[in-house]
């Protein structure tokens, strides 16, 4: 048997109310009203595609067996680099093998989530590989005033796929691939061009996906009646409902593509929407999940007993219940760069980043992996092969350490006011880790009047550094103060 | 077997140009204010000083690399000049230099001089830290400031001693206050006039809990100092001469950051350099002997925490201390007599010799209206980097047969 082993996934924090665009933008673009309902999540300044799978996969790898990992695959379509393999870049955050390791960036249209699942779902039943991650995420850049801005949200999702203590076990799978294009986005674009709504509901989301899906039909001789929950993306509402007319699929049985809650994460969505069936599913129920863009992938699940084993874990419900909403509606357009604000002289600073020193100590500062003494058994994150216990000090004994998925606490902090930062005040501090160490870092997603010394903390992969001069994107891990409930 | 350095080099002269926000100056004038005005004070002349230690710190922005700029500046005559870095500590650094080649007999007359020229960046504050951490640290390092770095100790010391926020904050106050008070009195001091703690609770806040008034002033200015064997000093004529009685560095080695021991109440730092300090200078009771002090308030949470780290307070006494007016100039210690780094101002690389030159000025009872009466020991301070890294510097000088 193969099929979903675990899942993980991650809704940024933030939330923006469709009516804080619409009251700051109808003026201009009126049609807007028709998509004004609910809020869409919104990546933190410091997020991006990447940031948000890994920590997608982080929550989706825990208490798994992580050394057993031979597969990475990374799908989106607003990945940071066009020539450096971003899903090394994931795995070398979640800290799995390089050697042995297969990875791939799966990229180019919405369907690369599904896409990239069904070809590691093929490699497993091709007995090529054995345990696979699958991440997906986005954060596509929107024109203000537009469709998009209103539709479009932010997030990820990861699936490990592999042959034991599967959970959700994979029958089948089936593609249409065909240039319909409703949107592209050129090579080096920032934004999605789009043509006539009309079409691309009626031709595109309302003709290929049912077209699709019977074809699946067709293929596995199952009825869309032996489906228990029925999964695809499909932003516009009428559309949505009607596909499943059109399959003659009970509505109740149709997954609700979160409009309301999140708004449409991009090739993260389908796998996103199957999370939140995967957190709802009962051992037995048939999960059919389609990918739409260029055509459409289908696949089917079996639900199995082993769901009652997985561990709890943050998933889309406790991402989604995390929630900080964004009132400010000038603040998210400069979260999102689409206008200029002055940093000031401070902010200009920007040397390069030396791509030998990320070489060098890629464990440490995509995977937060510090040491630990082998002969003293102090953890620590530190960069000489010095131990820091004064009555150790033995030299050259650290062994891997991975300080990501260890909570903390609090030991000193400040918001800072004079640092150049598009979220002032900069808040940044040291915290001390549950079982030793010690980390000085930024903190993010959380207000000053919040933090207190002694408060939980967890940490987070967030991008540092977004040197447009260069093309370089840099990313490290910061802290996250846990139990924060604030506006931001 | 070792005896350190006490009554082993006299200092034979001192300058210190007036700091500020020298518009009118570049580092090559600073230099020569200082120079002139300490080769006045020695009274000898140029070409009898053998060596010299030239600190200065953000070499990015400041005179650049190498010791070339005082020696061109001053128009040195070929001698051996060393450019010493130690951040906040270079210009004792540069003291050190010349104290201990004196000391050790290769020469007779040595120089110290550090300059920072800080105010042709066009923004507030220190330079950002990105283009000088090192280029590992770059890759991970909070988007972090001076202030923010400091300020972070409000959060852990008043953490560790149960204190509320509003109460450190009065303490801190009261730190800066009384500095003003003192700078007030000081022609060359950067910032002169009087604040009241009621304004300086109202500052606006740079980075949590410290308020605009919580910084020191970012200046550019020079200090200079010629140290000589006493026998030297004697020879030139100089009577009731100033001797150095301790000097101490000591460095962070990591362990406040990265090992879970260092509770964050103080620098580990600056309570190792003070005890060898005060053991190098036969020193047995400092809140007793020490007769004033300058010490490294970058910011006020800074100087706070620091007189229990000089062992002066007692743990987590300084409030009470500083509330008493203990540290003020009519108090039992007199701290930041010329106004400290808060109002004299902080050109980095001259810092610490601007200590030394109050020091210097006090027991030569040459320091106007803030004279202090009969002063024996001077005590300087300079701590560099962040509280969780840190270099610590620490100079005891005194009248020569105290």
């Amino acid at each position: 048997m193969i099929g979903i082993v675990s899942y993980g996934g991650y809704i940024p924090r933030l939330r923006l109310s469709r009516k804080v665009i619409v009251q700051n933008m109808a003026w201009y673009s009126p049609v807007i009203f028709a998509y004004a309902q609910g809020e869409k999540a919104v990546a933190n300044w410091d997020e991006d595609a990447l940031s948000m799978a890994v920590n997608a996969a982080c929550d989706c790898l825990a208490g798994q067996e992580k050394a057993a990992v031979d597969g990475v695959y990374l799908a989106s379509t607003t990945l940071p680099y066009a020539d450096r393999l971003n899903a090394d870049i994931l795995a070398t955050a979640l800290h799995v093998r390089e050697a042995g390791l297969g990875a791939a960036d799966f990229t180019g249209c919405l369907k690369a989530g599904t896409t990239a699942l069904i070809s590691a779902l093929d490699a497993l039943a091709a007995g090529k590989k054995k345990s696979v991650l699958v991440a997906a995420g986005d954060q596509r850049r929107t024109k203000m005033a537009s469709a998009q801005e209103m539709l479009y949200g932010d997030g990820a999702a990861a699936l490990l796929v592999g042959g034991d203590r599967v959970i959700a076990e994979f029958q089948d799978s089936y593609s249409v691939s065909c240039d319909f294009a409703d949107h592209y986005r050129g090579a080096g674009k920032e934004f999605d061009y789009s043509w006539e709504e009309r079409w691309a509901r009626e031709q595109g989301f309302g003709k290929i996906i049912p077209e699709a899906i019977t074809g699946f039909l067709k293929k596995t001789g199952t009825s869309i009646g032996d489906y228990d929950r029925i999964v695809y993306p499909c932003y516009f509402a009428a559309t949505h409902a009607g596909i499943a007319r059109r399959l003659k699929a009970d509505p109740a049985k149709v997954q609700d593509p979160m409009h309301a809650v999140c708004g449409d994460t991009g090739a993260a969505h389908p796998l996103v929407l199957l999370l939140a069936v995967l957190e709802e599913a009962k051992p037995g129920d048939r999960i059919l999940l389609a990918g739409f863009g260029q055509g459409c992938d289908v696949l089917s699940f079996r639900v199995t007993e082993e769901i009652r084993n997985l561990k709890p874990r943050r998933g889309i419900r406790g991402s989604l219940a995390n929630r900080a909403e964004m009132t400010n509606y000038a603040k998210y357009i400069k979260f999102r760069d689409l206008i200029e604000a002055d940093l000031g002289i401070r902010g200009e600073a920007n040397p390069n980043a030396s791509l030998t020193i990320l070489w060098r100590n890629r464990a440490k500062l995509l995977g937060l992996v510090g040491g630990k003494c082998r002969g003293c058994g102090t953890p620590q994150y530190t960069f000489t092969p010095v131990c820091v216990n004064p009555d150790c000090q033995a030299i050259g004994q650290m062994e891997d350490y991975e300080f990501a998925d260890k909570g903390g606490a609090v030991f000193m902090y400040t918001g800072d006011m004079l640092a150049a930062s598009v979220d002032p005040p900069a808040i940044y501090g040291i915290v001390d880790f549950e079982g030793g160490g010690r980390l000085l870092a930024d903190f993010t997603d959380c207000t000053l009047d919040a933090i207190r010394v002694g408060l939980p903390v967890r940490m987070s992969f967030r991008r540092r550094v977004k040197d447009d001069m260069r093309g370089f994107t840099g990313y490290f891990w910061k802290v996250v103060p846990q139990a924060t409930e604030a506006r931001s | 077997m070792a005896t350190g350095i006490r009554d082993k080099v006299a200092i034979i002269g001192m300058g210190c140009s007036r700091f500020g926000e020298r518009w009118d100056a570049g580092p090559d004038d600073l230099m020569v204010e200082a120079f002139q005005e300490c080769i006045a004070d020695a009274g000898i002349e140029k070409k009898q000083i053998q060596a010299a230690w030239f600190g200065s710190c953000l070499d990015e922005v400041n005179v650049g690399k190498s010791a070339l700029p005082p020696s061109m500046a001053l128009r040195l005559p070929n001698i051996g000049v060393t450019r010493t870095e130690n951040y906040c500590a270079s210009g004792t650094e540069a003291f050190r230099g010349a104290v201990y080649a004196v000391a050790s007999g290769a020469y007779d007359i040595c120089m110290a001089i550090g300059v920072e020229k800080l105010k042709d960046i066009g923004y507030a504050g220190l330079p950002d830290f990105a283009s000088g951490m090192g280029m590992t640290n770059v890759q991970w390092f909070p988007n972090m400031t001076a202030p923010g770095c400091f300020a972070m100790l409000g959060s852990s010391y008043a953490a560790k001693y149960g204190i509320d926020m509003k109460e450190l904050k009065r303490a801190m106050a009261h730190v800066s206050a009384k500095s003003h008070a003192n700078g007030a009195l000081n022609p060359k001091a950067h910032l002169r006039n009087p604040v009241t703690e009621e304004i300086i609770l109202k500052s606006p806040m740079v980075a949590y809990p410290l308020g605009l008034f919580d910084c020191c002033g970012v200046s550019d200015g020079s200090a200079c100092a010629i140290v000589a064997t006493p026998e030297i000093a004697r020879s030139l004529g100089k009577k009731d001469f100033v001797t150095v009685k301790a000097l101490q560095v000591s460095l962070s080695n990591g362990e406040e950051m990265s090992y879970t021991n260092w509770d964050g109440s103080g620098f580990v730092t600056a309570a190792k350099a003070s005890t060898e300090a005060y053991r190098e200078a036969g020193i047995t009771n400092p809140r007793e002997e020490i007769s004033m002090m300058e010490v490294h308030d970058c910011f006020s949470i800074t100087e706070l925490i620091t007189m229990e780290d000089l062992h002066i307070s007692s743990r987590g006494q300084a409030t009470k201390d500083i509330m008493d007016g203990f540290y003020d100039l009519s108090g039992k210690v007199p701290c930041q007599v010329d106004g400290g780094l808060k109002c004299f101002g902080h050109p980095i690389g001259a810092s610490g010799l601007r200590m030394i030159y109050e020091m210097y000025l006090q027991i030569h009872g040459r320091a106007g209206e803030r004279q202090l009466k009969d002063p024996k020991f001077g005590l300087t301070h300079n701590l560099g980097g962040f509280p969780f890294m840190n270099v610590c510097s620490i100079a005891i000088v005194g009248k020569q047969d105290a």
